[in-house]
């Protein structure tokens, strides 16, 4: 060993450090057993809303008068407008969206601190397509374990004929979901002819490729990869739960030790994997609460089912909260397996608090969000003025030794009626204005006309006579009178002149 | 520094002998989908240059003879088709018909400033301010050749000095001092002269000895009091406009050298639908007469 070699090299050769486990898991195929009960009942129910509401109201008429659209929600991308059934929404108003997208995102976390992730388990268009994908292949394929049998055999005519028959019906389902969608930009009674007669544009097809293709692959074939990986929520839904949040929990108090329904000594779990083989995501709930888990508590109705069958009390799986659990737990577990025990732990369950300082919280904010919306959209202005105040030339001297500015002002008008408006210039004494191409009013002021729903252009000169001594640069207001003579509105500019 | 290669313990591949501070590089293939991409790549780029002008040469324009110009072409006809109407009806109305009509006006106000920026902004700057050196301002109130509809139609179709047309604006002014027709020192009067007329004038004396001699030789053009006449084409010289800057030795040279401004003729070179635009556009930005 020479004196070269660096220190880390003359230490003894440690034994390899065992080898990590990999990060990339492959993929299990999940086969989700059918199952009745009162949750199932629930989202089907919620199935059936939300596929009816995305599949209905585009199309909802909402009458606006002639010349403007009737769909009552609309996004007209063509004329730059959203209309949402008496609301009409300007692109300089995105703000309204970003306000919704607040709203949903706190609405999310109050939902979850209240009752875990029952968005993803009930509402989630996701979970909504992907139910909507298994019950048309359980219709076509089998239950779980005709479905397991089908993929294990050799391509066959029913085999061949089965998945045809899924995947045909899979596409036609993600087309109408794709149809649904583009009936939101266009409306869809037209846009509907133009589609079948391939009139429709280019973005209209394009725009119904994509979101067919996406409902095709994310409900037929990613499934729970999407919920488990690429979805974000899951990795930090768990700051918004606590020990009160009503969650899908199995009652291991009361399920251990598992063991066979006939066994001594055993806990009311007979281990019969019911609520796993019904999982969407292939989890096993009596594990905990996991990454994986959607709460959508199909576990919950499979677990009643076999506990019915063994004429013992449901509720082995519930929605229950973290409290709950752990205070049954502590008072049950000196007791053996038995109705004493499960009487016991049921006792020692107190009543779930709904109102607490972080549901408070998150009502508040979603309160003052939705307030802050609603007022802006009640006072929000229908008339705007923009002066932009012309740079090539600063400004212009005239023979008679004055100084001109001009103005180009921009009326824009939000309502449907046509204003008649006066101008007046609030300035230095002296000054003159002349809008050009503007009528005058009785009092010799120049009259503004605004375009219902759109912008009117005009240009104003505005001339100090040559006496009138002004500095370099002052302040002008351009204001604009209604018919009652109040200030409709007023925006500021400078008028320029040479060094003094 | 290249070490031995050797099998890595965990993942069974071997190392590339390449080691830094103990972090050894793996083996590792390229993953194949990035390896057909690659050359699927390439092979596009082979087409690209088969089939497009990809390559610096002249005249080379690949198998399928594309050009971005020959491109635009279609676009630019389709364009033309598409404003064709309007121009038609501005073509076949005046200035002042075009003006009163809002549909037209507008129209014209819009194409008038594009080919105002396109055409007239590099003399007569971009808002029409008007630029050192003789290059009138077209927004002030002061308009040498007529400010109305029809004389700036004439000025933008015929423009001045030019040789182009015949009915360009072709005075000319003679060159005083230079030709003679005047002594230095009586120059330098009718300059007094000329200024006292704005108020500008530092040397009454000479400004009085000025005055028969600009009633001889410049009130023919300019007026008894400066007032300008725009048959001719001589400007006011007793407002507050100058074109030629407003101090002594300016207004001297121009006396003694003379001065006129030279314009292009635009009724070859542009359609008169357009020439008929600029002209509301000009007639609009300093308020017209």
């Amino acid at each position: 060993m020479s004196k070269l070699d660096s220190p880390d090299r003359v230490k003894p050769a440690a034994p390899p450090p065992p080898a990590p486990a990999p990060l990339y898991a492959n993929r299990t195929r999940i086969y989700p057993k059918a199952v009745t009960g009162t949750v199932r009942r629930a989202k089907w129910a919620i199935l059936a809303l939300c596929l009816g509401l995305y599949y209905t109201v585009p199309l909802l008429r909402w009458d606006r008068g002639p010349a403007l659209p009737n769909q009552a929600v609309l996004v007209d991308m063509q004329n730059a407008r959203l209309f949402f059934f008496w609301i009409e929404i300007w692109p300089q108003e995105v703000y309204y969206l970003t306000g919704l997208l607040v709203l949903g995102a706190i609405g999310l976390f109050a939902a979850t601190s209240l009752f875990g992730r029952v968005w993803c388990g009930f509402a989630c268009p996701q979970t909504v397509w992907t139910d909507l994908f298994m019950w048309v292949e359980r219709r076509i394929q089998g239950d779980r374990n005709e479905r397991m049998r089908l993929d294990k055999q050799n391509w066959s005519r029913e085999k061949l004929l089965k998945k045809g028959a899924t995947h045909a019906a899979w596409l036609a389902i993600a087309a109408a979901t794709g149809g649904a969608w583009i009936m939101y930009f266009n409306d869809a009674l037209a846009m509907t002819r133009d589609f079948f007669t391939l009139r429709a544009s280019g973005t209209v097809y394009f725009f119904f490729g994509l979101f067919t293709a996406t409902t095709y692959l994310l409900a037929g074939w990613a499934r729970e990869q999407v919920c488990t990986y690429m979805c974000p929520w899951p990795r930090f839904q768990a700051a918004m739960l606590d020990e009160s949040s009503l969650v899908v929990s199995y009652r291991g108090w009361r399920g251990e030790p598992r063991g066979k329904a006939k066994a001594a000594g055993v806990g009311d779990c007979v281990d019969c994997r019911a609520c796993v083989n019904v999982c969407p995501t292939g989890i096993d709930i009596r594990d905990g609460l996991q990454l994986e888990c959607i709460g959508c508590g199909l576990c919950i109705d499979a677990c009643d089912d076999i506990m019915a069958r063994l004429d013992r009390p449901k509720g082995l799986i519930a929605f229950e909260t973290f409290a709950n659990i752990a205070a049954s737990e502590a008072a049950a577990k000196p007791l053996p397996p038995g109705p004493a025990r499960l009487a016991c732990g049921m006792q020692a369950r107190t009543p779930t608090r709904f109102l607490r300082p972080r549901t408070w919280l998150y009502l508040g904010v979603l309160g003052l969000v939705a307030g802050i919306m609603a007022g802006s959209y009640m006072l929000r202005e229908t008339l705007s003025l923009a002066v932009i105040r012309e740079r090539a030339p600063l400004f212009v001297r005239l023979s008679d030794g004055g100084i001109r500015n001009a103005y180009a002002l921009k009326l824009a008008s939000k309502t449907r009626e046509t204003e008649m408006l006066s101008l007046v210039l609030d300035g230095p004494a002296g000054l003159q204005m002349l809008v050009q191409d503007a009528e005058a009013d009785a009092q010799g002021r120049p009259v503004l006309v605004t375009r219902p729903d759109g912008i009117t252009q005009w240009r104003a000169l505005v001339t100090a006579p040559p006496g009138l001594r002004l500095p370099e640069n002052i302040p002008v207001t351009f204001r604009l009178i209604d018919a009652e003579g109040r200030i409709a509105v007023s925006e500021a500019s400078v008028f320029l002149g040479p060094k003094p | 520094m290249p070490t031995k290669i050797e099998k890595d313990a965990v993942t069974g591949i071997n190392t590339t002998g390449h080691e830094w501070d103990g972090l050894r590089e793996l083996d590792n293939p390229l993953p194949k989908w990035w390896l057909y991409v690659f050359y699927a790549s390439i092979l596009f780029a082979l087409a690209w240059v088969v089939l497009y002008p990809a390559l610096p040469i002249r005249g080379y324009t690949g198998l399928t003879g594309w050009t971005a110009r020959g491109a635009i072409g279609p676009v630019l006809e389709g364009e033309r088709a598409r404003q064709e109407p309007m121009l038609a009806r501005l073509r076949g109305a005046t200035p002042e018909q075009i003006a009163a009509d809002p549909q037209l006006r507008a129209f014209a106000l819009a194409g008038g400033r594009i080919a105002f920026a396109n055409n007239c902004a590099g003399c007569h700057g971009a808002g029409g301010q008007g630029a050192a050196g003789g290059f009138p301002s077209l927004a002030d109130d002061e308009w040498i050749w007529g400010g109305s509809f029809d004389a700036i139609q004439h000025t933008i179709q015929h423009g001045a000095r030019n040789g182009e047309s015949d009915d360009a604006r072709a005075t000319q002014m003679p060159r005083f001092l230079a030709d003679g027709m005047l002594t230095a020192p009586q120059v330098s009067d009718v300059a007094e002269h000329v200024l006292s007329l704005t108020g500008r004038a530092t040397d009454q004396a000479a400004a009085g000895r000025g005055a028969p001699l600009f009633a001889e030789n410049c009130a023919s053009c300019h007026g008894e009091r400066g007032e300008g006449n725009r048959d001719l084409g001589a400007p006011s010289l007793a407002d507050q406009i100058w074109l030629y800057g407003s101090d002594k030795a300016s207004v001297a040279r121009s006396i003694s050298y003379s001065r006129g401004g030279v314009m292009p003729a635009w009724n070859g070179r542009l359609d008169p639908a357009i020439v008929n635009m600029l002209t509301v556009y000009v007639h609009a930005l300093g308020g017209g007469e």
